[in-house]
């Protein structure tokens, strides 16, 4: 199958930090990879290359078939309307309601008409399975239904990929388990080649096809969910224990 | 490369004017009472000093002279940019510095839409514009501050008042003063977005990068109003 975004030895130094030290990763188009890692890995760091929200200091950045690490601000507008991202915080504009939020992307990339958009807005809130919230502000809104909202913006222009940044952090396990679901299902309902950066190992096994564990920078392991649960890899059987511990626990 | 980037942005469509409105209300309208209230008793207080002053050498019949050349070439352009610093200048870095170090910055770029476009050329637009029209207000009722004292304390009619102050300006008196402010906005605004765009560090890091704003910008306009006042009296 034909990869959709490729990373070839990629390196990136803040200050005197060096957060990745050269990854190499190539995602399939239409499958969940996961970046497991612990905090302060890389993993958010990596993700946000994918559409140049960093720029490495060596290597390659490939998305489907465009080598963009060096494009500029304007290069990268396909790009990122190609590729949907999910922040961790949701990131909403404050100073809009969740309707205008949902609305962004298509005000901006389309000719769509005010009850296009409308209509569209309230689709792409069903499939979040959000309803009545068009017209609350984002602080109106719980740690979930801010990532559902932020979700929803996130796939308005139906994007070939979609970026998730710690879904579930900060989320109790019933809802974390809710954004879990939809993942699943947005992944059925849009196709879409999918990278989930989390450290919960939970959502790792649930969502993911394949698993990728950054250690220090590097990735330690790639392979699929059954082999990652039986790896002989030290950190990540480490990991792994550690973290079904804390998630029973 | 921030000010060619609003330049640039400026003349690119859509031209957001929906986003200026909000803009032109947020920092201008918003801006009318404190610049009212600073320029009144500041036209006041001018004419206590200067009709002090001028007392001494028997010349307290030209206090609408002092009074309207000093507020209009200077204290009208340079107190209105200063307080228009501290409330506007912190107000844009507190709120696009809020919204980078919450990724919503990062989330406008993720969208395929440019924060410059978004965020920055509405504020130096809209400051742009209202800077120089909340000091013809300033300079407005500074003048009128300075008709009420002398009218009341030192006996003067308005009529005669208004006449020096007629008499006094000139259209170069306006231009210059006027003319300053378009340089004091682009300082403040610039200022203000570049210090909010590179926030960094939560809630510390925005008020760090807030008083920074209010600090370089009130001293570049001091500054640079020595260099612009030489300049503009070239002309």
């Amino acid at each position: 199958m034909e990869d959709f975004i490729v990373f070839k030895d990629l390196h990136k130094t803040f200050g005197p930090n060096q957060v990745l030290r050269g990854v190499d990763l190539a995602i399939r188009k239409g499958e969940t990879v996961v970046v497991l890692g612990g905090s302060g890995s890389g993993k958010s760091v990596l993700l946000r290359h994918t559409i140049g929200l960093h720029r490495p200091d060596a290597g390659e950045v490939w998305v489907d078939g465009t080598e963009i690490s060096g494009f500029d601000e304007d290069e990268l507008m396909p790009v990122r309307r190609k590729v949907g991202m999910l922040f961790q915080g949701g990131a909403l504009f404050d100073s809009m309601d969740v309707y205008d939020n949902v609305a962004f992307g298509l005000r901006e990339h389309t000719d769509m008409e005010e009850p296009e958009i409308a209509a569209r807005v309230k689709e792409l809130l069903d499939l979040v399975e959000l309803e009545n919230v068009d017209e609350l502000m984002p602080s109106d809104l719980s740690g979930g239904m801010r990532k559902r909202v932020a979700l929803a913006r996130a796939i308005a222009l139906a994007p070939a990929g979609i970026l998730y940044d710690e879904p579930t952090t900060g989320l109790d396990p019933i809802r974390a388990d809710a954004i879990n679901r939809l993942i699943i299902n947005l992944q059925r309902a849009l196709n879409a080649t999918s990278v989930v950066v989390t450290h919960d190992i939970q959502s790792a096994f649930m969502v993911g096809d394949r698993v990728a564990f950054l250690y220090e920078g590097k990735l330690e392991f790639v392979g699929s969910v059954d082999e990652a649960r039986r790896t002989k890899d030290p950190r990540l059987k480490e990991f792994l224990r550690l973290g079904s511990e804390a998630g029973r626990s | 490369m921030l000010t060619g980037d609003t330049i640039r942005f400026t003349f690119s469509r859509p031209f957001g004017i929906d986003l200026l409105m909000t803009q032109l209300y947020h920092l201008g309208v918003r801006s009318l009472s404190i610049t009212t209230i600073t320029a009144l008793f500041t036209g006041m207080v001018l004419a206590l000093q200067t009709a002090h002053t001028l007392g001494i050498y028997g010349a307290k019949l030209l206090i609408g002279d002092a009074v309207s050349i000093s507020i209009v070439r200077e204290l009208g352009p340079v107190l209105t940019s200063l307080l228009v610093a501290g409330r506007v200048g912190a107000g844009i870095t507190a709120e696009i510095g809020s919204m980078s170090v919450t990724e919503q910055v990062d989330a406008i770029r993720a969208l395929g839409a440019s924060p410059v476009k978004k965020l920055v050329v509405p504020k130096v637009l809209a400051t742009l514009i209202m800077l120089p029209l909340l000091t013809i207000l300033a300079d407005f009722v500074g003048i009128v501050g300075g008709m009420i004292i002398s009218v009341k304390d030192l006996g003067q009619t308005s009529a005669y008042y208004t006449q020096h102050v007629i008499t006094a300006l000139s259209f170069d008196d306006v231009f210059s003063g006027v003319g300053k402010t378009f340089f004091f906005a682009a300082f403040i605004a610039i200022i203000g977005c570049y210090n909010g765009l590179n926030a960094t560090g939560g809630a510390d890091g925005v008020g760090r990068a807030t008083t920074s704003t209010v600090v370089v910008a009130s001293i570049l306009i001091l500054i640079s109003n020595f260099f612009l006042t030489k300049l503009f009296l070239l002309f």
